[in-house]
């Protein structure tokens, strides 16, 4: 199951990242590792990119980005 | 001398700190080769200490140019000292920059900023704890209140004179011999995955949370400001705001009542006006010759005037750049317009440039600061003139009063605007792919914390923007309007009328490169050059080339469009009128615009290939109309 399926308000442990290497390091940059909870928070207005809070912040990612990374 | 560089993630208050830390005493320019800040200045207490705020950064793998400047400033430039700035309400993700920090071996202290909302939140961080854990000196400070700050300063200039690196250099030996051992990128990520493993053994053991998880000020502004529904509207009302507040002449619908910067430019204006008069009649009563007074008066002051002119516009807009920007609001206009934008090959930030554009392209240039990546940046610079700003529409105006007289006229100067758009969007998709060869680097962007800006930060901003333009775009058009004085105003036999000046000599040699685009006319030639310092002076141009009117009440109905030029009608007809307007809307835009790009750009180099590529775009635009328009008319 990856991020993009959670609805708004749910939360998800991280189990990886599907991504070419400078992609999923930037994501591991920021926090996204392996059993970091994620919750999905809102899908911006125009139904692109979506916000995700993660380690106590707020990140903005695309969709494309997002179906990348898989939870529980 | 002790060097210390402020290093930390993008706001977390690094530039706070490096205000209340130097005052007002700092140098602002940019790194060399990109369009990215770069600050110097004095420890306010103490001379010895020189700090360098570096570009903000979640972490030393270069992904763009701002995080390879710090890199590369940490590890090859050796600074005295690493002040870590670390925002304590999101202590986990900031740790990760320390840790990598800390693992380059250059001595740091952390600064654990934000500590008043941490106590808000109810967060309790024990900083022994922390400092014992990462080996390094860690201080709470408050940046925006100047709290805790004169200890940090003692704890860097002491961590900096014993110059030791870490005291826990186990933990960081151990990630770097995995890094440096295996050096692929499977090694990479082990050693990033385990980083925060140790950051939740550091955070578990020195920062208590609370139990109950209720809502934050930040998170309830939020949902409404990012909210399904009411997000478009609020954006449009801000961004609307934005631009009325710097340009409209009827602020808030109110017939007449100028906005604070219409209202600012009016009385600098008027102010130049009558220090202009007195200087006038010095020079006269002086009995001074007939061209010092011409130069002191249509050159000097002139030149000097249109760059006091634009600074009200500039401060203006920056400060409420400044105030979007602080507030944390200018992440969700990225947020909102991504989706449009990044089909462009820009970022949703770029929205704000071009807006501003339509106003004019000298604050709208300078407010492309605001994003992130160095290749937006220069590509929204390079396309921002495109927008057409309130300086072109007289010269549509004119052309329309008198060679379009029975057309839709406002279908006419539409499709003008339309066409500046369109060149916008075509013109960023050639440069990503062209000349920046677009990388895709994703879109991966923090939410900061609304917060309220702080007025002192707002004003110091506000401050070196002004200066900075004032300076830099300054010098180039003082200079560039003195030229085109001088060479509309003499030949090789003295001082002379427009007709028989260098001007025109130049005019007469460089038509015929127009003749592709339908005005093989010296006159035309000329109107192109005096566009150049304002591009409404095309109107006055032809007035006195193409008629023989100086007659200020005349021109200005020109301008209004209430009445037309029919002697341009001898040259032009209607498809090498509407080429004409394309190509002076795309071609370079006037000096005021060129000295704000050499500002913002930081180079000269990036300047003339912007200025190279906007000529080009003119020159092809005005092919096609010319050679499409003639075969379909
Ligand atoms: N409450 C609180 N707010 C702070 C503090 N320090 C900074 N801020 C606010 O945090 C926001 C970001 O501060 P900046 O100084 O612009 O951060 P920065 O690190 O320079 O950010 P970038 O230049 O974008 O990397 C601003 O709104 C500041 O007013 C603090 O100690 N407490
Ligand atoms: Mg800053």
């Amino acid at each position: 199951m990856d991020l993009l399926s959670l609805k708004d308000g749910e939360s998800k442990k991280v189990v990886g990242i599907n991504a070419e290497y400078a992609m999923k390091k930037r994501l591991i940059d920021m926090g996204i590792t392996r059993g970091t909870v994620i919750t999905k928070v809102k899908t911006a207005p125009l139904g692109d990119p979506i916000e995700i809070k993660l380690r106590g912040y707020d990140l903005t990612l695309r969709k494309d980005e997002a179906a990348k990374i898989t939870v529980e | 001398m002790i060097i210390a560089a402020l290093a930390g993630n993008p706001n977390c208050g690094k530039t706070t700190l490096f205000n209340e830390l130097t005052g007002s005493k700092q140098h602002v320019g940019n790194w060399p080769g990109v369009t990215v800040e770069k600050k110097e200045g004095n420890y306010k207490k103490d001379n010895n200490i020189s700090i360098v705020d570096l570009p903000g950064t979640y972490s030393l793998s270069p992904y763009s140019a701002e995080e390879e400047i710090a890199r590369d400033y940490i590890i090859n430039s050796k600074p005295n000292v690493v002040v870590n700035i670390v925002d304590a309400t999101s202590i986990e993700r900031n740790l990760y920059l320390t840790m990598q920090i800390a693992q380059t071996g250059t001595p740091m202290v952390v600064a654990l900023n934000m500590m008043d909302e941490v106590e808000s939140m109810g967060i309790d961080i024990n900083t022994n704890k922390l400092s014992e854990m990462l080996g390094v000196p860690v201080v709470p400070i408050v940046a925006r209140s100047g709290k805790g700050i004169e200890k940090l300063m003692a704890v860097t200039k002491d961590t900096a004179q014993r110059g030791i690196a870490t005291l826990k250099q186990d933990v960081y030996d151990k990630i770097k011999n995995i890094e440096e051992n295996k050096n692929d990128e499977e090694a990479d990520i082990l050693a990033a995955d385990m980083r925060y493993e140790y950051i939740d053994k550091v955070v578990d053991s020195s920062v208590f949370k609370p139990q109950i998880k209720k809502l934050t000020t930040s998170d309830k502004i939020d949902q409404i400001v990012t909210n399904k529904v009411l997000s478009l509207p609020i954006f449009a009302v801000v961004m609307y705001m934005l631009f009325a507040c710097t340009f409209s002449e009827n602020f808030l619908f109110i017939e007449g009542l100028p906005s604070p910067g219409v209202w600012l430019a009016g009385v600098v204006e008027s102010l130049w006006g009558s220090l202009t008069g007195v200087v006038d009649a010095a020079l006269v009563s002086a009995g001074v010759s007939d061209w010092l007074h011409n130069l002191v008066i249509d050159g000097i002051m002139a030149g000097v005037g249109a760059v006091f002119g634009f600074i009200p516009l500039v401060l203006v807009l920056f400060v409420l750049m400044s105030f979007l920007e602080d507030s944390g609001y200018m992440a969700r206009v990225a947020f909102v317009m991504d989706r449009i934008f990044r089909k462009f090959g820009l970022s949703g930030k770029s929205f704000i440039p071009l807006l501003m554009g339509f106003g004019c392209s000298v604050p709208a240039l300078t407010a492309s600061r605001t994003l992130e990546s160095d290749k937006d940046r220069k590509i929204t610079m390079m396309v921002t003139p495109f927008m057409s700003c309130g300086a072109k529409l007289p010269i549509y105006l004119m052309f329309v009063a008198t060679l379009f007289a029975d057309s839709n006229r406002t279908a006419i100067i539409f499709s003008i605007y339309a066409l500046g758009m369109v060149m916008a969007v075509i013109g960023s998709l050639l440069l990503n792919k062209f000349m920046f060869k677009a990388e895709n680097s994703g879109f991966i962007m923090e939410l900061p914390k609304y917060r309220i800006p702080s007025l002192k930060s707002v004003g110091i901003h506000a401050w070196e923007k002004v200066k900075g333009f004032a300076i830099k775009a300054g010098t180039i058009i003082l200079f560039s309007t003195i030229l085109i004085w001088f060479l509309s105003n003499f030949n090789m036999s003295g001082m002379c009328d427009m007709e028989e000046s260098f001007l025109a000599i130049i005019g007469n040699s460089i038509a015929w490169i127009f003749a592709p685009l339908g005005f093989n006319d010296w006159r035309a030639s000329v109107g192109v050059v005096t566009g150049w310092i304002a591009k409404e002076n095309i109107v006055a141009t032809f007035g006195q080339l193409f008629a023989g009117v100086t007659d200020e009440a005349v021109l200005e109905a020109v301008m209004a469009g209430e009445q037309g030029l029919p002697a341009i009608g001898d040259v032009f007809t209607k498809v090498s009128a509407f080429s004409y307007m394309a190509f002076n809307l795309l071609c370079m835009p006037c000096f005021a615009a060129v000295g704000a790009m050499r500002r913002e750009f930081g180079s000269m180099k990036w300047t003339l290939k912007a200025i190279a590529f906007q000529m080009v775009v003119a020159y092809v635009v005005a092919l096609i109309i010319n050679v499409v328009g003639n075969i379909i008319f």
